[in-house]
Parts: C-alpha cells; sequence; structure tokens
C-alpha cells in the first residue's frame, strides 16, 4: 500500500515528462547538437583512421571536435545540467502554484513518497534520454567510420555514460531543491540558471583571482612558485562539479590522459609512452566520481529534509 | 444525540507561527453522521485547525483524532478514511477529469476493475455528465468544485472535509454544491465538516456549528441555541416602529423593566434589552394609543452573529 503510493505517482510523472511539450524540445535540442558533432568528428576521423596507429578510434567520435563543432562530450556537459534544471524547476512550486500539492498530500501516502518519486521519475528520463542518444550516436558512428568498438572502449562508454547520468541527476536535485526554496517557477528556473553559468563559466575565473592573489607569478617566477599558484586554482576550481565532471569525463573516455594538472619534465622520466589501461583511468579519477555522487546525495537529502519539514500553507 | 459515536475530536489544539496563534486551545467534537460548519472570519484559523486534524500540519501542544486515529501519529491511516477539498483546489491542467479521478482512486489503492464506472456514477452525481472527459483546464470555477467533490467521494470516505466549497460560484451552483452536501450525511451517512464565512449557506445545512474567530472557538452548537450563547450580557436588541412618531414614545419605553439604551433613526427605533420584554413593550404602546407598525427581536438571529464576529473582524482585517 505504501509502495504503491510511490508507484502510481512514479508513473503519472514518468507520463507528464513524456507528453509535455518541453520534454520534446529538450531532446530535439541535444539530438541534433550531439549528432552534428558526432558527424562532424567522424567526418574528420574518416580521413585519420589509414595513418593512426593509435587505438580507441571509435571513442574519438565522443571526444574529437570536428573542426567547426565542439565534440560530442563537450556538448553533453553544456547541456547535461539544462537538461537536469528543464526537468525539476517547478517539482514542487509548479504543484503548489496549481493547488493540487494540498489535494495530494491528502491522500493516503507517504509525504516523501511525492518528492522520491519526482527524483525517481526525473532520473529515469534521464536515463533513458540519454541511453537512447548514445546508442544512436554509436550506430550513427558505426556507419559512419565503419569500425566497431571494442570491449574496453564499450565498458568506457558505459561508464562515462553513468558518470554523465549522476551529473544530470545532480543538476535535477538542484533545481528540485531550488523549486521548494522558491514559489515562482520563473524564478526557480532562473535561480537554476544562474548557478549552471556561474559553475560554467564564473568559477574558472573566481579561481584564477584567488590563486593569483595568494601566490602571484611574474615572468621571473620560480616553477615551483607557478606549480604551486596552478595547484591552488585547480583545487579551488575543483568546488565545482563542472570542473569535477569535465576532469573525469575525459579522463574516462580518452585513454591518452595520464594525469589531471601540471606534470615536470622530471616526472616524466622513464615514463613509456601508451595509453592507459580501464583501472588506471579510473583510480585517477575516483574522487571525482565520489564527488559528483556525494554532491548529488548532499542536494538530495537537503532538498528532502526540507520538504519534509515546509508547511503546507504559505 | 447521547449515543451517536465522536468521530472527530480535538483536546486543547493548539497551533503557533512564531508570535502568532492561530489555533488557540481548541476543543471540539463532531459526532458520526452529522455536518458541521466550522464557521468564522478569514484568518480565524480553520484552514489550520482542518490540516491538523488531517495530520497535513503538526500542532504546536493538544491532540486531534479522527475515527480513532491520532492525527499527528497516524495520518495515514487518518487520511485513509477522511477526504479533503481544498480550498482553490487545482488539478492537473492537461488531464482530463476522468485521468484526474482515476490517479486519487489508483494513490487510495481502489482496485483497478471498479475505478471506471466509480467515476461515471460520481461524474453523474455530482452534475458533470459528459465534460469528465474533458481536459481541466477548460472547467469552469463551478465544475472544478464538481469535481473536487467527486475526487474527495472516490474513495469512499467516512469524513469529508471541505474548505470554503461554495466560494466564487454562482447562486445556482450554490444550490446544487450544498443539496449534494447534504445528501452526503443524509443519504450516504457520512460526516461532513465545512469551513466557511459564509453563515448563511451554512444556516441552511448545517446540524451544528462552531463560531471560530482569532483561533478560538467562541460558540458551539446548533445555530438556533447560537444567539443566546454569544448575546452574553450585552442583551439583545428590539426593533420598533410605531405611529404616531413622537418624542413621548422613547421616554414611555425608557421606563419599562429591562430597557438599557434606546437608539433612534429616520423612525426606526433600537432597544437594547436585558430580557425579552416584547409582551410589556407592545401592552405599554397598545395601552398609549399608539399602533405597533414594527417590532422584531434582532439579536440571536445570524445577522446579530455575523454583525458581532464576522463583519467587525473583517473590517480590521
Amino acid at each position: 500500500m505504501t509502495n504503491q503510493g510511490l508507484y502510481v505517482l512514479y508513473r503519472k510523472e514518468l507520463a507528464d515528462h513524456f507528453r509535455s511539450k518541453r520534454f520534446i524540445i529538450i531532446l530535439l535540442i541535444v539530438a541534433v547538437t550531439c549528432l552534428a558533432s558526432v558527424y562532424s568528428a567522424g567526418l574528420g576521423i574518416r580521413d585519420a583512421v589509414e595513418d593512426e596507429q593509435n587505438s580507441f578510434v571509435f571513442l574519438k567520435l565522443f571526444t574529437a571536435s570536428g573542426g567547426t563543432l565542439p565534440s560530442f562530450a563537450t556538448f553533453i556537459s553544456f547541456l547535461g545540467p539544462l537538461v537536469g534544471l528543464a526537468l525539476g524547476f517547478d517539482a514542487i512550486n509548479g504543484e503548489r502554484n496549481r493547488g493540487t500539492l494540498s489535494r495530494l498530500m491528502a491522500q493516503p501516502i507517504h509525504r516523501d513518497a511525492i518528492i522520491n518519486a519526482k527524483f525517481l521519475a526525473g532520473c529515469t528520463v534521464l536515463a533513458i534520454m540519454l541511453l537512447t542518444l548514445s546508442l544512436a550516436v554509436a550506430g550513427f558512428g558505426i556507419i559512419l567510420i565503419g569500425i566497431p568498438p571494442t570491449l574496453e572502449e564499450l565498458a568506457r562508454i558505459i561508464l562515462y555514460l553513468l558518470l554523465t547520468l549522476v551529473y544530470m541527476a545532480l543538476w535535477l536535485a538542484i533545481s528540485q531543491l531550488f523549486s521548494l526554496l522558491f514559489r515562482q517557477t520563473a524564478t526557480s528556473a532562473l535561480a537554476g540558471i544562474a548557478l549552471w553559468l556561474f559553475f560554467v563559466v564564473f568559477m574558472d575565473l573566481i579561481a584564477g583571482l584567488i590563486a593569483n592573489a595568494l601566490f602571484p607569478v611574474g615572468e621571473n617566477s620560480l616553477p615551483a612558485e607557478v606549480l604551486r599558484n596552478y595547484k591552488v586554482k585547480q583545487n579551488i576550481g575543483r568546488l565545482s562539479p563542472t570542473l569535477l565532471y569535465d576532469e573525469a569525463a575525459v579522463t574516462i573516455l580518452n585513454p591518452g590522459v595520464r594525469t589531471l594538472g601540471l606534470v615536470l619534465t622530471s616526472q616524466l622520466e622513464g615514463a613509456i609512452a601508451g595509453a592507459l589501461p580501464l583501472g588506471q583511468s579510473l583510480l585517477l579519477v575516483w574522487p571525482h566520481v565520489t564527488g559528483i555522487i556525494a554532491a548529488t546525495m548532499l542536494c538530495f537529502a537537503i532538498a528532502y529534509v526540507y520538504f519534509m519539514r515546509q508547511e503546507i500553507r504559505a | 444525540m447521547e449515543d451517536t459515536k465522536v468521530i472527530i475530536k480535538t483536546e486543547r489544539l493548539t497551533k503557533r507561527y512564531g508570535n502568532f496563534t492561530a489555533v488557540d486551545d481548541l476543543n471540539l467534537e463532531v459526532k458520526e453522521g452529522e455536518i458541521f460548519g466550522l464557521l468564522g472570519p478569514n484568518g480565524a484559523g480553520k484552514t489550520t485547525t482542518i490540516l491538523m486534524l488531517l495530520g497535513l500540519t503538526e500542532p504546536t501542544s493538544g491532540k486531534a483524532w479522527v475515527g480513532g486515529f491520532d492525527s499527528t501519529r497516524n495520518p495515514i491511516e487518518v487520511k485513509r478514511i477522511v477526504s479533503y477539498l481544498p480550498d482553490n483546489v487545482g488539478f492537473y491542467e492537461d488531464m482530463t477529469g476522468r485521468e484526474n479521478l482515476r490517479f486519487t482512486a489508483r494513490l487510495n489503492g481502489i482496485a483497478e476493475a471498479g475505478i471506471e464506472n466509480q467515476i461515471d456514477s460520481l461524474a453523474k452525481k455530482v452534475g458533470l455528465g459528459e465534460a469528465i472527459d474533458k481536459k481541466c483546464g477548460t472547467y469552469s470555477r463551478g465544475m472544478r468544485q464538481r469535481l473536487g467533490i467527486a475526487d474527495v467521494l472516490i474513495k469512499d470516505p467516512k469524513v469529508v472535509v471541505l474548505d470554503e466549497p461554495t466560494l466564487g460560484i454562482d447562486p445556482k451552483g450554490i444550490e446544487e454544491i450544498l443539496a449534494i452536501i447534504q445528501e452526503l450525511a443524509r443519504k450516504d451517512g457520512r460526516t461532513v465538516l465545512i469551513s466557511s464565512h459564509l453563515l448563511h449557506q451554512m444556516e441552511k445545512i448545517c446540524d451544528r456549528v462552531g463560531i471560530f474567530v482569532k483561533g478560538k472557538l467562541l460558540a458551539c452548537g446548533p445555530i438556533n441555541t447560537l444567539g443566546q450563547q454569544v448575546a452574553g450580557d450585552e442583551g439583545q436588541l428590539l426593533e420598533v416602529r410605531v405611529e404616531p412618531d413622537t418624542p413621548e414614545v422613547k421616554e414611555l419605553m425608557e421606563k419599562l423593566p429591562g430597557v438599557k439604551e434606546i437608539k433612534y433613526d429616520r423612525g426606526l427605533y433600537t432597544v437594547r434589552v436585558k430580557q425579552d420584554i416584547r409582551r410589556e413593550l407592545v401592552k405599554a404602546l397598545l395601552d398609549n394609543n399608539y399602533s405597533l407598525l414594527h417590532l422584531r427581536m434582532r439579536s440571536g438571529d445570524l445577522d446579530d452573529i455575523y454583525r458581532r464576529y464576522f463583519a467587525k473582524e473583517e473590517v480590521i482585517g
């Protein structure tokens, strides 16, 4: 009985998403941009495949930018948060404004079923969207370059998709939290976009400013100073889930990435040039992955507690 | 009335928001099968009381029970037997009335097989008819309220709680909705709790009412007994119009026992008296060769209650 409430709500939320014009618009935007980027990347790869002895050609579909358009991974990193925000910004305040929230709560269901169902349904929509899109991209890519993915490439793509799902779920949780904090749906949507812009554009700027203030570097600075400045900047930047995701995504999709950050020539002495195995790539971004998962859980937990305590009336 | 069961009960129920006391030490009992009206001006704490009864808001202190279940401890059991129609009820606009009702039915765990038939019979009962298959976005205020009542009834509740059910509806619609509400109690044997600030409408259908002002229950009982309860030591008011209308009339009335105060305005005397002196008044007037044109006891009727408690409050805000 209690789980039934959750199930009924979940089904309704899913149906709502799929029937909404909003979902169709988002899907179209993401699908068109991603397919276009893969197409342009594929054209570039086709010419390079012969002389390129390097393996992991298939992964290049996702990471290579074909001159005019950014890569698939860049687009997803850019649009993913927007999709998450779009699915959740009116989750609770929309119901409240329509007067359906109090009617819903008067039914014999647990209060948390409402917010749980909304989050789960949002995640399901994101997962379906992501899976469809990447299958389309993969199929499209195989036709374009004529090379099927190897097992490791497949594993890397699946891990990349899971990471992206968690990242988008983070933005879904953020937008649901905003839908609780703000009465107006327009306000919560704007707040979400503002936060997204902050992380995408300004975080890097601010990190640079702070690092330069703490450890100024000039033309005559010692390498140690430059290194320290860079490390501070990077670590401040990593407070942003956007940077965490970008670093993790690029490491998973590109086996050629051996380290995140500056490396001294002396450190590379004796190193054998070559790709990292999957396990080593994962090890490199494990803190990033945990960080993103923790942030997602934290955002949802805050929204959950807030929802459980919020008065129904203003 | 003694042997009927009490189905809703509150004990010293109190709700504070910061310094503001929305509901103050409320003791209330509603018996099974009766229509109870919670009457009071806007902001008196009616909705807050209802939300506490349903377990949707936690009381600051005190307790509430519905059907033997503690509203705070066991809200799910309470909500299984109580239906609530909020004021300004909303529906999912891009779904039809039928889809909205189906959703509520599923949330209540009603077997799929019976849902459609039940929706059809409810649509007929509340007078929605064919409109049940139209999108809720196209509904008028009156239709929404009808759908709301259908929504409330789909789980076959023991207790129906209606918050301002007639607000913003045209007079004909109000008549029909009041008739439906009456049927819920008289025919189906449900307990109905209505909150409203429209005294005259509640008078028609309620068995008992509670007058609720600033979070306090001032009077409680059948409407015809309320007058005496609220009148208190302020006494009662008589309206008198006589012919010929000479200044001596006032002197004559002042001599009568129990008269406290007389006001005069364009031929109409308003006399405040301690007790009912109509008999003495008529006799005195007739003995002095006046003819009585109009005599009415104003205290104790609804207008007086309204004037005293509601109208005053609403002016203040």
